[in-house]
């Protein structure tokens, strides 16, 4: 029996040192968009070039994926090695010390050729908190057909009042074409993403120096009337409840003029298997009024490690494969120019294939004229262009939201909006603290 | 004459039982067609009802993306699991509350019921840190017991409603036959009840197969269910509804099979008590 015993520790001791080196998972939690799945069905790459790392993925809705990952890193969960994350949460997260620093990335991984205004809005007290994946702005996309049929020019840069008048010069609602598609629908990340970035160009602001709510000023009424009447007129049937998705199957279908939104729905508006108007589409930056900020915002989703993961090493190596320049080159071989992630690296922009993509150079002007750290023409003490970098900002934002989408759909007037707004934005901003 | 107004009522009463049943099914068969569509088609204006390009390439798509077994897998195991743990428990609870009630067992049940009015987010932090801490984050047993607890009001109340009909005096009669209270229970009561036990079970297989809120927030990749291979398709930045649609219908297939073969079960089960 004794004999028997030594050789069964034997064995397993054989077997256990000619057994290979366990491979190491890391989990990552990823947003369901084109380019992140992309990134799935690529990471074969990743793990030939690296097979001791296996990779386990959680793929979820944007707004699901927000939920489930603040609550892993808020409570030190553990459940994710590496997170997508937008530019929202990395300031927060970031100087709360939840995130690990992404300075020490290896030389070859070239820190300084990320867009200047992309890395800004990741930095906190000088260190990279996320490596961005694609980037994106907003910019206008219209219809070139009917913009001549209107006997208009988009000009590279127009103003407010330029898109107002060709919106109302494209409308023709017998044939159900609407001049503008913006986005109406209720949310921090849906019309107050829009309406914020509008506001900017019309020289309004969430708070002043003193976290004081400004809704009460004439510039955010300026920006709401504007807005309003602009989609009353030339916008389709139940603008209010129109999001990305609803205006892009609009844009997609040829019901809309100009549609002015994120960078990212260029290449599935000018994609002619989803769209009927594939190459009938131009671009121009987002409009502004002449006082030096114009309505477009910035937006980057990113890789990020929680602080605390046990898997740091594996979490980086994966971070910097997906982020790098040979990931780009890998999707371009793979799938063409036109789906490589865009906005995230210089490099990419003075590629002379990529130059060909018809809205590269506009994606690159409108990421480049947005300014995450002087987001408005007054000084104010916050982070972010469509977004206030506040833990507080997604609940206040999106009823506030509320507040403006009944506007637009004619339940409340412009000045009980803005004047409800003013008032549940102090309250909140006095109960954590801000204002007294 | 009494006869034609009785047939004037019962074409009255179909139609409108058949109007509604289409209208509550028409949005699944919707899904069902929108899964066999290209992205544009599905969101074509107007929409086409059956005259469009037939694919499957939005199943082939998702088959490939997805660990579909894994998730089917772990949707059976948590909902039979966690509705046979409640039965277990609720069983010898509805026993207590239909033949020996107290002074309190009303409130008592009243209470129970009102526990399914508390918001899960109120309570999500500290289950997520009890979890973490047991180390069951993203295991069957912690939805297993999350959804038994959540449940088990709704299972107690349904048991309780179908031992109530049963005559306490064939249980006297066990005892008097010298039935101890387990095989009382188990050899009388349980087998009287079985078409309620039924109708309790599969409710509370399909409350607990589509559950997303618990199921979401306390898994990652090793225990998600079918709602997170839902989620996994759903996006507010593009267009994906025609592979949505294909997820969602390979998600509630089983269910809608199951539903459709045990519906005599189910109606029962939610219309017991209702005409006597």
């Amino acid at each position: 029996m004794k004999l028997f015993a030594r050789a069964l520790v034997g064995v397993s001791a054989l077997a256990l040192l000619a057994s290979p080196a366990l491979a190491e998972t890391i989990t990552i939690a990823t947003v369901n968009n084109g380019d992140m799945i992309r990134m799935q069905k690529l990471s074969g790459e990743f793990t030939a070039q690296n097979p001791d790392i296996e990779l386990e993925w959680v793929t979820l809705e944007e707004n699901i994926l927000r939920q489930r990952v603040t609550t892993d890193v808020a409570t030190k969960g553990g459940q994710y090695d590496v997170m997508t994350i937008g530019t929202y949460e990395v300031p927060i997260w970031g100087s709360k010390g939840w995130l690990v620093s992404l300075n020490d990335l290896p030389a070859s991984y070239d820190i300084d050729d990320i867009l200047p205004a992309i890395r800004g809005g990741l930095t906190v007290d000088g260190e990279l908190m996320a490596a961005p994946f694609y980037g994106e702005s907003s910019m206008v996309m219209y219809r070139k057909d009917l913009m001549a049929k209107a006997g208009l020019e988009m000009p590279d840069a127009p103003t407010w009042d330029f898109i107002a008048e060709a919106a109302r010069a494209m409308t023709d609602k017998d044939n159900e074409i609407y001049g503008a598609c913006l986005r109406g629908k209720a949310g921090w990340g849906e019309n107050m993403a829009f309406l914020t970035a509008m506001s900017n160009s019309f020289g309004a602001k969430w708070f002043d120096m003193d976290w004081n709510p400004q809704f009460t000023s004439d510039a955010w009424k300026e920006t709401l009337t504007f807005y309003v009447n602009l989609l009353n007129d030339a916008g389709p049937p139940g603008a209010s409840n129109n999001g990305f998705n609803e205006n892009l199957s609009l844009f997609q279908t040829g019901k809309c003029g100009m549609w002015i939104d994120a960078t990212v729905a260029a290449s599935f508006v000018t994609n002619p298997n989803d769209s009927q108007v594939a190459d009938q589409v131009g671009f121009a930056l987002a409009p502004d009024t002449g006082l030096g900020k114009r309505g477009n915002w910035l937006w980057a989703w990113s890789l990020a490690i929680p602080a605390g993961t046990q898997k740091e090493e594996a979490a980086k190596k994966f971070v910097a494969w997906a982020t790098s320049k040979e990931y780009l080159e890998l999707v371009a071989s793979n799938e063409g120019w036109a789906n490589v992630p865009p906005g995230t690296r210089t490099s990419l922009y003075e590629n002379p294939e990529y130059a060909k993509v018809p809205f590269a150079q506009m994606t690159l002007d409108s990421i480049n004229s947005a300014d995450p750290k002087n987001p408005t023409i007054d000084p104010v003490p916050y982070v972010g262009v469509q977004f206030v970098a506040i833990p507080e900002f997604q609940g206040i934002a999106t009823s506030t939201g509320q507040q403006f989408s009944a506007a637009l759909a004619g339940s409340t007037s412009i000045e009980d909006a803005l004047q409800n707004a003013q008032n549940l934005t102090e309250r909140e901003m006095k109960r954590a603290g801000y204002i007294k | 004459m009494a006869r034609a107004v009785t047939n004037q009522r019962k074409l009255v009463v179909t139609v409108i039982a058949w109007s509604i049943g289409i209208a509550i099914f028409f949005p699944i068969l919707w899904t069902f067609l929108t899964s066999f569509k290209t992205e544009a088609e599905a969101i074509a204006s107007p929409p086409s009802f059956l005259f469009f390009e037939w694919t499957t390439e939005n199943y082939t798509e998702v088959q490939s993306r997805s660990n579909y077994p894994l998730h089917f897998m772990n949707s059976v195991i948590i909902s039979l699991g966690s509705t046979v743990l409640g039965l277990l428990i609720a069983i010898p609870a509805a026993w207590s509350m239909a033949f020996v009630p107290g002074k309190r067992t009303k409130d008592v049940l009243m209470w129970m019921l009102s526990t399914k009015m508390l918001p899960p987010v109120g309570v999500l932090i500290p289950i997520y840190l009890i979890f973490r801490d047991t180390g069951l984050l993203d295991t069957r047993t912690a939805l297993v017991i999350v959804l038994t607890l959540i449940n088990l009001p709704i299972i107690v109340w349904m048991l309780y409603t179908y031992f109530k009909e049963i005559p306490g005096e064939i249980l006297e009669a066990a005892r008097m036959d010298g039935a101890t209270l387990w095989s009382e229970v188990i050899y009388v009561l349980t087998p009287m009840a079985v078409p309620g036990i039924a109708s309790t079970l599969l409710l509370n297989v399909i409350l607990a197969w589509n559950e997303a809120f618990w199921t979401l927030n306390l898994t990652a990749a090793k225990a998600a269910p079918l709602t997170a291979f839902i989620a996994s398709y759903s996006s507010p930045e593009g267009l994906f509804y025609a592979k949505l649609s294909a997820a969602s219908t390979m998600a509630i297939a089983p269910i809608v099979i199951l539903g459709w073969f045990s519906q005599k079960q189910l109606v029962r089960g939610l219309t017991f008590g209702a005409v006597k």
